[in-house]
Protein backbone atom coordinates (compact mmCIF):
# COMPACT_ATOMS: atom_id res chain seq x y z
CA UNK A 1 0.00 0.00 0.00
CA UNK A 2 2.81 2.34 0.87
CA UNK A 3 4.38 2.00 -2.53
CA UNK A 4 1.11 2.54 -4.30
CA UNK A 5 0.17 5.65 -2.38
CA UNK A 6 3.63 7.09 -2.45
CA UNK A 7 3.69 6.74 -6.17
CA UNK A 8 0.11 7.69 -6.72
CA UNK A 9 -0.67 11.31 -6.32
CA UNK A 10 2.59 13.18 -6.16
CA UNK A 11 2.49 16.21 -8.41
CA UNK A 12 4.97 16.42 -11.26
CA UNK A 13 8.12 18.16 -10.05
CA UNK A 14 8.06 21.93 -10.33
CA UNK A 15 11.11 22.01 -12.58
CA UNK A 16 11.20 25.18 -14.62
CA UNK A 17 11.21 24.06 -18.23
CA UNK A 18 12.00 25.74 -21.49
CA UNK A 19 9.86 23.19 -23.29
CA UNK A 20 6.16 22.88 -22.74
CA UNK A 21 6.22 19.70 -20.81
CA UNK A 22 8.29 16.82 -19.66
CA UNK A 23 5.27 14.71 -19.04
CA UNK A 24 5.67 11.15 -20.14
CA UNK A 25 3.57 10.30 -23.15
CA UNK A 26 4.22 8.63 -26.49
CA UNK A 27 4.16 11.92 -28.35
CA UNK A 28 7.11 13.10 -26.31
CA UNK A 29 9.54 10.70 -27.86
CA UNK A 30 10.32 13.01 -30.74
CA UNK A 31 10.92 15.93 -28.40
CA UNK A 32 14.19 16.39 -26.62
CA UNK A 33 14.29 15.52 -22.94
CA UNK A 34 16.14 17.44 -20.28
CA UNK A 35 19.44 15.92 -19.38
CA UNK A 36 20.60 15.98 -15.77
CA UNK A 37 24.33 15.74 -15.59
CA UNK A 38 26.16 14.62 -12.52
CA UNK A 39 27.69 18.05 -12.10
CA UNK A 40 25.23 20.31 -10.37
CA UNK A 41 24.59 23.09 -12.81
CA UNK A 42 22.95 26.39 -12.06
CA UNK A 43 22.82 26.99 -15.82
CA UNK A 44 19.80 25.78 -17.80
CA UNK A 45 19.83 22.09 -18.60
CA UNK A 46 21.38 21.06 -21.87
CA UNK A 47 19.38 19.13 -24.41
CA UNK A 48 21.21 15.99 -25.42
CA UNK A 49 20.46 12.30 -25.40
CA UNK A 50 21.90 10.22 -22.57
CA UNK A 51 21.86 6.44 -22.80
CA UNK A 52 20.51 6.15 -19.25
CA UNK A 53 16.93 7.24 -18.67
CA UNK A 54 15.18 7.16 -15.31
CA UNK A 55 11.40 7.27 -15.31
CA UNK A 56 10.28 8.57 -11.94
CA UNK A 57 9.92 11.63 -9.74
CA UNK A 58 12.43 13.16 -7.31
CA UNK A 59 10.02 12.90 -4.36
CA UNK A 60 9.69 9.14 -4.64
CA UNK A 61 11.94 7.23 -2.25
CA UNK A 62 12.48 4.44 -4.73
CA UNK A 63 13.40 6.91 -7.48
CA UNK A 64 15.79 8.66 -5.08
CA UNK A 65 17.53 5.37 -4.40
CA UNK A 66 18.36 5.03 -8.08
CA UNK A 67 19.35 8.67 -8.50
CA UNK A 68 21.74 8.35 -5.55
CA UNK A 69 23.51 5.43 -7.22
CA UNK A 70 23.76 7.31 -10.52
CA UNK A 71 25.25 10.39 -8.85
CA UNK A 72 27.69 8.26 -6.82
CA UNK A 73 28.88 6.79 -10.09
CA UNK A 74 29.08 10.17 -11.81
CA UNK A 75 26.85 8.91 -14.61
CA UNK A 76 24.92 11.08 -17.00
CA UNK A 77 21.23 10.38 -17.23
CA UNK A 78 17.90 11.86 -18.15
CA UNK A 79 15.15 12.05 -15.57
CA UNK A 80 11.83 11.60 -17.31
CA UNK A 81 9.04 12.61 -14.95
CA UNK A 82 6.01 10.36 -14.72
CA UNK A 83 2.68 12.10 -14.23
CA UNK A 84 1.53 10.23 -11.17
CA UNK A 85 -1.47 12.43 -10.61
CA UNK A 86 -2.80 11.46 -14.03
CA UNK A 87 -2.09 7.80 -13.27
CA UNK A 88 0.50 7.52 -16.03
CA UNK A 89 2.33 4.84 -14.06
CA UNK A 90 -0.70 2.55 -14.19
CA UNK A 91 -1.11 2.76 -17.96
CA UNK A 92 0.78 2.16 -21.14
CA UNK A 93 3.35 3.07 -22.16
CA UNK A 94 4.75 3.01 -18.60
CA UNK A 95 3.47 -0.52 -17.95
CA UNK A 96 5.75 -1.76 -20.72
CA UNK A 97 8.63 -0.49 -18.60
CA UNK A 98 7.32 -1.87 -15.30
CA UNK A 99 4.30 -4.18 -15.46
CA UNK A 100 3.79 -3.64 -11.70
CA UNK A 101 3.01 0.02 -12.42
CA UNK A 102 5.51 1.52 -9.99
CA UNK A 103 8.26 4.07 -10.39
CA UNK A 104 11.12 4.06 -11.06
CA UNK A 105 12.00 2.27 -14.24
CA UNK A 106 15.40 2.64 -15.85
CA UNK A 107 16.50 2.26 -19.44
CA UNK A 108 20.15 1.85 -20.36
CA UNK A 109 20.37 1.54 -24.10
CA UNK A 110 17.94 -1.25 -24.91
CA UNK A 111 17.95 -2.75 -21.40
CA UNK A 112 14.87 -1.93 -19.32
CA UNK A 113 14.89 -2.52 -15.56
CA UNK A 114 12.62 -1.88 -12.58
CA UNK A 115 12.68 -2.51 -8.79
CA UNK A 116 15.00 0.16 -7.39
CA UNK A 117 17.25 -2.32 -5.56
CA UNK A 118 17.82 -4.36 -8.72
CA UNK A 119 18.56 -1.17 -10.63
CA UNK A 120 21.14 0.05 -8.11
CA UNK A 121 22.83 -3.35 -8.13
CA UNK A 122 23.00 -3.21 -11.92
CA UNK A 123 24.52 0.28 -11.79
CA UNK A 124 27.08 -0.88 -9.22
CA UNK A 125 28.07 -3.87 -11.38
CA UNK A 126 27.93 -2.40 -14.86
CA UNK A 127 29.78 0.76 -13.87
CA UNK A 128 31.98 -0.77 -11.19
CA UNK A 129 35.03 1.07 -12.48
CA UNK A 130 33.37 4.50 -12.48
CA UNK A 131 32.92 6.96 -9.67
CA UNK A 132 32.53 5.72 -6.11
CA UNK A 133 32.68 2.05 -5.21
CA UNK A 134 29.23 0.83 -4.17
CA UNK A 135 30.21 -2.73 -3.32
CA UNK A 136 33.15 -3.59 -1.09
CA UNK A 137 35.91 -4.98 -3.26
CA UNK A 138 37.19 -8.31 -2.12
CA UNK A 139 36.39 -11.84 -1.43
CA UNK A 140 33.17 -13.78 -1.38
CA UNK A 141 32.86 -13.31 2.36
CA UNK A 142 32.54 -9.53 2.07
CA UNK A 143 30.13 -9.83 -0.85
CA UNK A 144 28.03 -12.26 1.17
CA UNK A 145 27.87 -9.90 4.14
CA UNK A 146 26.85 -7.08 1.82
CA UNK A 147 23.95 -9.23 0.60
CA UNK A 148 22.94 -9.86 4.21
CA UNK A 149 22.67 -6.14 4.97
CA UNK A 150 21.03 -5.38 1.62
CA UNK A 151 18.36 -7.87 2.63
CA UNK A 152 18.14 -6.38 6.11
CA UNK A 153 17.32 -2.97 4.63
CA UNK A 154 14.73 -4.44 2.31
CA UNK A 155 13.13 -6.90 4.71
CA UNK A 156 13.60 -5.47 8.22
CA UNK A 157 14.10 -1.70 7.97
CA UNK A 158 12.13 -0.50 4.97
CA UNK A 159 8.76 -2.17 5.68
CA UNK A 160 8.61 -0.36 9.04
CA UNK A 161 10.41 2.90 8.25
CA UNK A 162 8.57 3.58 5.01
CA UNK A 163 5.22 3.14 6.80
CA UNK A 164 6.31 5.75 9.35
CA UNK A 165 7.27 8.11 6.52
CA UNK A 166 3.88 7.45 4.96
CA UNK A 167 2.06 8.26 8.22
CA UNK A 168 4.07 11.36 9.08
CA UNK A 169 4.62 12.89 5.66
CA UNK A 170 2.86 11.40 2.67
CA UNK A 171 -0.58 11.07 4.24
CA UNK A 172 -0.61 14.82 4.81
CA UNK A 173 0.13 15.39 1.13
CA UNK A 174 -2.96 13.43 0.16
CA UNK A 175 -5.24 15.19 2.64
CA UNK A 176 -5.23 12.26 5.07
CA UNK A 177 -4.36 12.45 8.78
CA UNK A 178 -1.48 10.80 10.60
CA UNK A 179 -2.57 7.96 12.88
CA UNK A 180 -0.59 8.50 16.10
CA UNK A 181 -1.29 4.99 17.38
CA UNK A 182 0.09 3.51 14.19
CA UNK A 183 3.17 5.71 14.43
CA UNK A 184 3.74 4.62 18.00
CA UNK A 185 3.43 0.95 17.14
CA UNK A 186 5.74 1.29 14.15
CA UNK A 187 8.32 3.24 16.11
CA UNK A 188 8.24 0.51 18.74
CA UNK A 189 9.34 -1.90 16.02
CA UNK A 190 11.85 0.49 14.47
CA UNK A 191 13.73 0.96 17.73
CA UNK A 192 14.37 -2.77 17.89
CA UNK A 193 15.87 -2.63 14.41
CA UNK A 194 17.92 0.45 15.27
CA UNK A 195 19.27 -1.24 18.41
CA UNK A 196 20.60 -3.97 16.14
CA UNK A 197 22.09 -1.33 13.83
CA UNK A 198 23.73 0.34 16.83
CA UNK A 199 25.40 -2.94 17.81
CA UNK A 200 26.46 -3.60 14.22
CA UNK A 201 27.88 -0.12 13.70
CA UNK A 202 29.90 -0.51 16.90
CA UNK A 203 31.79 -3.26 15.10
CA UNK A 204 31.81 -1.99 11.55
CA UNK A 205 32.13 1.50 10.15
CA UNK A 206 29.30 0.96 7.69
CA UNK A 207 26.66 -1.74 7.70
CA UNK A 208 28.25 -4.36 5.46
CA UNK A 209 31.92 -3.60 6.01
CA UNK A 210 34.26 -0.68 6.55
CA UNK A 211 33.35 1.03 3.32
CA UNK A 212 30.14 2.65 2.09
CA UNK A 213 28.08 0.25 0.01
CA UNK A 214 24.63 -0.05 -1.52
CA UNK A 215 23.53 -1.53 1.82
CA UNK A 216 23.96 1.94 3.34
CA UNK A 217 22.79 3.86 0.26
CA UNK A 218 19.45 2.06 0.10
CA UNK A 219 18.50 3.61 3.46
CA UNK A 220 19.06 7.20 2.40
CA UNK A 221 15.66 8.18 0.97
CA UNK A 222 13.53 7.00 3.88
CA UNK A 223 16.02 8.21 6.49
CA UNK A 224 16.08 11.58 4.73
CA UNK A 225 12.33 11.87 5.17
CA UNK A 226 12.28 10.61 8.76
CA UNK A 227 15.02 13.02 9.82
CA UNK A 228 12.62 15.82 8.95
CA UNK A 229 10.10 14.51 11.50
CA UNK A 230 9.94 13.75 15.23
CA UNK A 231 11.11 10.23 14.40
CA UNK A 232 14.60 11.66 14.02
CA UNK A 233 14.98 11.26 17.77
CA UNK A 234 15.18 7.50 17.34
CA UNK A 235 18.28 7.91 15.17
CA UNK A 236 19.86 10.76 17.09
CA UNK A 237 19.62 9.00 20.44
CA UNK A 238 21.83 6.14 19.28
CA UNK A 239 25.43 7.39 18.98
CA UNK A 240 26.72 5.01 16.31
CA UNK A 241 23.52 5.19 14.28
CA UNK A 242 23.56 8.98 14.58
CA UNK A 243 27.15 9.14 13.34
CA UNK A 244 26.35 6.80 10.46
CA UNK A 245 23.30 8.84 9.42
CA UNK A 246 25.42 12.01 9.44
CA UNK A 247 28.13 10.35 7.32
CA UNK A 248 25.85 8.91 4.67
CA UNK A 249 23.61 11.96 4.34
CA UNK A 250 26.66 14.22 4.02
CA UNK A 251 27.81 12.48 0.85
CA UNK A 252 27.96 14.90 -2.11
CA UNK A 253 26.01 12.52 -4.35
CA UNK A 254 23.15 12.49 -1.85
CA UNK A 255 23.11 16.28 -1.70
CA UNK A 256 22.52 16.29 -5.46
CA UNK A 257 19.50 14.02 -5.09
CA UNK A 258 18.04 16.29 -2.42
CA UNK A 259 18.71 19.30 -4.65
CA UNK A 260 16.60 17.79 -7.40
CA UNK A 261 13.61 17.93 -5.08
CA UNK A 262 14.11 21.64 -4.63
CA UNK A 263 14.15 22.44 -8.32
CA UNK B 1 32.76 -33.11 8.16
CA UNK B 2 30.48 -30.65 6.45
CA UNK B 3 31.47 -27.04 6.95
CA UNK B 4 27.94 -25.97 6.16
CA UNK B 5 25.34 -25.68 8.91
CA UNK B 6 21.77 -24.48 8.70
CA UNK B 7 20.03 -23.38 11.89
CA UNK B 8 16.31 -23.42 11.21
CA UNK B 9 12.96 -25.12 11.28
CA UNK B 10 11.64 -27.47 8.59
CA UNK B 11 8.24 -25.73 8.44
CA UNK B 12 9.75 -22.27 7.98
CA UNK B 13 9.53 -21.01 4.38
CA UNK B 14 12.81 -19.05 4.63
CA UNK B 15 14.56 -22.12 6.06
CA UNK B 16 13.16 -24.16 3.17
CA UNK B 17 14.57 -21.65 0.68
CA UNK B 18 18.04 -22.39 1.98
CA UNK B 19 17.54 -26.15 2.15
CA UNK B 20 16.24 -26.20 -1.44
CA UNK B 21 19.36 -24.38 -2.58
CA UNK B 22 21.67 -26.79 -0.79
CA UNK B 23 19.86 -29.79 -2.25
CA UNK B 24 19.91 -28.30 -5.76
CA UNK B 25 23.66 -27.98 -5.34
CA UNK B 26 24.10 -31.50 -3.87
CA UNK B 27 25.94 -30.00 -0.93
CA UNK B 28 26.50 -31.79 2.37
CA UNK B 29 25.33 -29.87 5.39
CA UNK B 30 24.25 -30.25 8.97
CA UNK B 31 20.73 -29.18 9.89
CA UNK B 32 20.41 -27.82 13.41
CA UNK B 33 16.81 -27.68 14.55
CA UNK B 34 15.85 -24.44 16.30
CA UNK B 35 13.07 -24.88 18.85
CA UNK B 36 10.73 -22.08 17.80
CA UNK B 37 7.95 -23.22 20.11
CA UNK B 38 10.38 -22.97 23.01
CA UNK B 39 11.49 -19.48 21.94
CA UNK B 40 15.02 -20.57 21.18
CA UNK B 41 15.25 -18.08 18.31
CA UNK B 42 14.84 -15.18 20.73
CA UNK B 43 17.56 -16.33 23.10
CA UNK B 44 21.13 -15.12 23.21
CA UNK B 45 22.86 -18.07 21.54
CA UNK B 46 20.68 -17.79 18.46
CA UNK B 47 20.63 -13.98 18.47
CA UNK B 48 24.40 -14.13 18.13
CA UNK B 49 23.78 -15.82 14.78
CA UNK B 50 20.89 -13.61 13.69
CA UNK B 51 20.28 -10.50 15.79
CA UNK B 52 16.78 -10.24 14.25
CA UNK B 53 15.85 -13.50 15.99
CA UNK B 54 14.56 -15.26 12.87
CA UNK B 55 15.33 -18.57 11.24
CA UNK B 56 17.32 -19.51 9.30
CA UNK B 57 20.90 -18.72 10.24
CA UNK B 58 23.78 -20.23 8.31
CA UNK B 59 27.42 -21.07 8.62
CA UNK B 60 30.01 -22.11 6.04
CA UNK B 61 33.30 -22.56 7.82
CA UNK B 62 33.84 -19.30 9.63
CA UNK B 63 31.40 -17.32 7.48
CA UNK B 64 28.16 -16.64 9.32
CA UNK B 65 25.11 -15.34 7.48
CA UNK B 66 21.40 -14.72 7.90
CA UNK B 67 18.50 -13.51 5.68
CA UNK B 68 17.48 -16.47 3.50
CA UNK B 69 17.87 -14.64 0.18
CA UNK B 70 21.40 -13.52 1.07
CA UNK B 71 22.24 -17.10 2.02
CA UNK B 72 20.84 -18.59 -1.20
CA UNK B 73 22.75 -16.04 -3.29
CA UNK B 74 25.96 -16.82 -1.42
CA UNK B 75 25.51 -20.56 -2.05
CA UNK B 76 24.64 -20.01 -5.72
CA UNK B 77 27.81 -17.98 -6.31
CA UNK B 78 30.24 -19.79 -4.04
CA UNK B 79 29.28 -23.20 -5.45
CA UNK B 80 28.57 -22.04 -8.94
CA UNK B 81 30.30 -24.95 -10.60
CA UNK B 82 28.40 -27.57 -8.65
CA UNK B 83 24.99 -29.18 -9.01
CA UNK B 84 22.19 -27.15 -10.59
CA UNK B 85 23.14 -23.73 -11.88
CA UNK B 86 20.87 -21.30 -10.03
CA UNK B 87 22.24 -18.20 -11.74
CA UNK B 88 21.45 -17.15 -15.33
CA UNK B 89 23.09 -19.36 -17.96
CA UNK B 90 25.58 -16.61 -18.72
CA UNK B 91 26.13 -15.46 -15.15
CA UNK B 92 28.85 -12.98 -16.06
CA UNK B 93 26.41 -11.09 -18.26
CA UNK B 94 25.46 -8.17 -16.07
CA UNK B 95 22.23 -7.46 -17.93
CA UNK B 96 21.05 -11.07 -17.56
CA UNK B 97 21.97 -11.01 -13.90
CA UNK B 98 20.00 -7.79 -13.49
CA UNK B 99 16.90 -9.45 -14.96
CA UNK B 100 17.23 -12.22 -12.38
CA UNK B 101 17.77 -9.61 -9.68
CA UNK B 102 14.50 -7.90 -10.67
CA UNK B 103 12.72 -11.22 -10.24
CA UNK B 104 14.23 -11.68 -6.79
CA UNK B 105 13.09 -8.21 -5.73
CA UNK B 106 9.62 -8.88 -7.15
CA UNK B 107 9.37 -12.09 -5.14
CA UNK B 108 10.52 -10.32 -1.97
CA UNK B 109 8.47 -7.12 -2.31
CA UNK B 110 5.45 -7.91 -4.52
CA UNK B 111 4.74 -11.61 -4.05
CA UNK B 112 5.89 -12.68 -0.61
CA UNK B 113 4.31 -9.95 1.58
CA UNK B 114 0.91 -10.81 0.11
CA UNK B 115 1.40 -14.56 -0.10
CA UNK B 116 2.77 -14.78 3.44
CA UNK B 117 -0.38 -13.11 4.83
CA UNK B 118 -2.49 -15.68 3.00
CA UNK B 119 -0.42 -18.52 4.46
CA UNK B 120 -0.62 -16.97 7.90
CA UNK B 121 -4.43 -16.63 7.75
CA UNK B 122 -5.17 -20.00 6.20
CA UNK B 123 -2.44 -22.25 7.63
CA UNK B 124 -0.56 -20.94 10.65
CA UNK B 125 -3.54 -19.38 12.42
CA UNK B 126 -5.41 -22.68 12.24
CA UNK B 127 -2.45 -24.48 13.78
CA UNK B 128 -2.68 -22.08 16.69
CA UNK B 129 -6.41 -22.68 17.08
CA UNK B 130 -7.37 -19.26 15.70
CA UNK B 131 -9.87 -18.58 12.88
CA UNK B 132 -9.13 -17.38 9.39
CA UNK B 133 -10.21 -13.80 8.71
CA UNK B 134 -11.92 -14.18 5.34
CA UNK B 135 -11.96 -10.43 4.73
CA UNK B 136 -8.17 -10.38 4.90
CA UNK B 137 -8.01 -13.41 2.62
CA UNK B 138 -10.25 -11.69 0.07
CA UNK B 139 -8.20 -8.49 0.20
CA UNK B 140 -4.88 -10.26 -0.15
CA UNK B 141 -6.13 -12.59 -2.90
CA UNK B 142 -7.15 -9.51 -4.91
CA UNK B 143 -3.56 -8.26 -4.65
CA UNK B 144 -2.13 -11.69 -5.49
CA UNK B 145 -4.40 -11.82 -8.56
CA UNK B 146 -2.68 -8.71 -9.92
CA UNK B 147 0.79 -10.10 -9.26
CA UNK B 148 -0.04 -13.43 -10.87
CA UNK B 149 -1.45 -11.66 -13.94
CA UNK B 150 2.02 -10.17 -14.42
CA UNK B 151 3.60 -13.60 -13.87
CA UNK B 152 1.23 -15.18 -16.42
CA UNK B 153 2.24 -12.63 -19.05
CA UNK B 154 5.92 -13.11 -18.22
CA UNK B 155 5.72 -16.89 -18.34
CA UNK B 156 4.06 -16.75 -21.75
CA UNK B 157 7.34 -15.29 -23.02
CA UNK B 158 9.77 -17.38 -20.98
CA UNK B 159 9.81 -20.81 -19.45
CA UNK B 160 10.88 -19.47 -16.06
CA UNK B 161 10.67 -16.05 -14.43
CA UNK B 162 14.18 -14.86 -15.27
CA UNK B 163 14.45 -16.52 -18.65
CA UNK B 164 14.57 -19.99 -20.07
CA UNK B 165 16.39 -21.64 -17.18
CA UNK B 166 15.44 -22.27 -13.55
CA UNK B 167 17.11 -19.73 -11.25
CA UNK B 168 17.02 -18.46 -7.67
CA UNK B 169 14.13 -16.24 -8.72
CA UNK B 170 11.90 -19.28 -9.19
CA UNK B 171 13.37 -21.14 -6.24
CA UNK B 172 12.59 -18.38 -3.75
CA UNK B 173 8.88 -18.82 -4.44
CA UNK B 174 8.71 -22.57 -3.87
CA UNK B 175 8.06 -22.87 -0.12
CA UNK B 176 5.27 -20.29 0.02
CA UNK B 177 3.70 -21.53 -3.22
CA UNK B 178 3.66 -25.02 -1.78
CA UNK B 179 1.84 -23.80 1.33
CA UNK B 180 -0.73 -21.95 -0.76
CA UNK B 181 -1.43 -25.03 -2.87
CA UNK B 182 -2.86 -26.57 0.30
CA UNK B 183 -5.39 -23.74 0.68
CA UNK B 184 -8.32 -22.40 -1.41
CA UNK B 185 -5.87 -19.80 -2.77
CA UNK B 186 -4.59 -22.64 -4.96
CA UNK B 187 -7.19 -21.66 -7.55
CA UNK B 188 -5.36 -18.42 -8.29
CA UNK B 189 -2.45 -20.51 -9.54
CA UNK B 190 -4.38 -23.30 -11.28
CA UNK B 191 -6.67 -20.97 -13.23
CA UNK B 192 -3.72 -19.38 -15.02
CA UNK B 193 -2.34 -21.88 -17.56
CA UNK B 194 1.32 -20.81 -17.65
CA UNK B 195 1.51 -20.12 -13.91
CA UNK B 196 -0.05 -23.53 -13.34
CA UNK B 197 2.62 -25.20 -15.49
CA UNK B 198 5.39 -23.26 -13.79
CA UNK B 199 4.13 -24.26 -10.34
CA UNK B 200 4.04 -27.92 -11.42
CA UNK B 201 7.59 -27.67 -12.81
CA UNK B 202 9.18 -26.07 -9.78
CA UNK B 203 7.44 -28.23 -7.18
CA UNK B 204 8.22 -31.52 -8.92
CA UNK B 205 11.98 -30.93 -8.97
CA UNK B 206 13.85 -33.61 -6.96
CA UNK B 207 15.16 -31.00 -4.51
CA UNK B 208 11.63 -29.69 -3.99
CA UNK B 209 10.30 -33.19 -3.47
CA UNK B 210 12.96 -33.75 -0.82
CA UNK B 211 11.99 -30.91 1.44
CA UNK B 212 8.36 -30.09 0.77
CA UNK B 213 6.07 -32.05 3.04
Amino acid sequence: MITILQSQLLPPPPIKLRHSSLLFSPSQHSRPNLKFTSKSSPSPPTITMASIKVHGVPMSTATMRVLAALYEKDLEFELIPVDMRAGAHKQEPFLSLNPFGQIPALQDGDLTLFESRAITEYIADEYSEKGEKLMCPGCNKVKALTKVWLNVEGQQFDPIASKIAFERIFKGMFGMTTDPAAVQELEGKLVRVLDIYEARLSKSEFLACDCFTLADLHHLPVIHYLMGTDSKALFESRPKVCEWVKKITARPAWAKVVDLQKQ
Amino acid sequence: MAGIKVFGHPASAPTMRVLLTLHEKNLDFEFVHVDLMGGEHKKEAFLARNPFGQVPAFEDGDLKLFESRAITQYIAHRYEGQGTNLLPADSKNIAHYAIMAIGMQVEAHQFEPVAAKLVSEQVFKLKKGLTTDQAVVAEEEAKLDKVLDVYEARLKEFKYLAGDTFTLTDLHHIPTVKYLLGTPTKKLFTERPRVNEWVAEITKRPASQKILQ
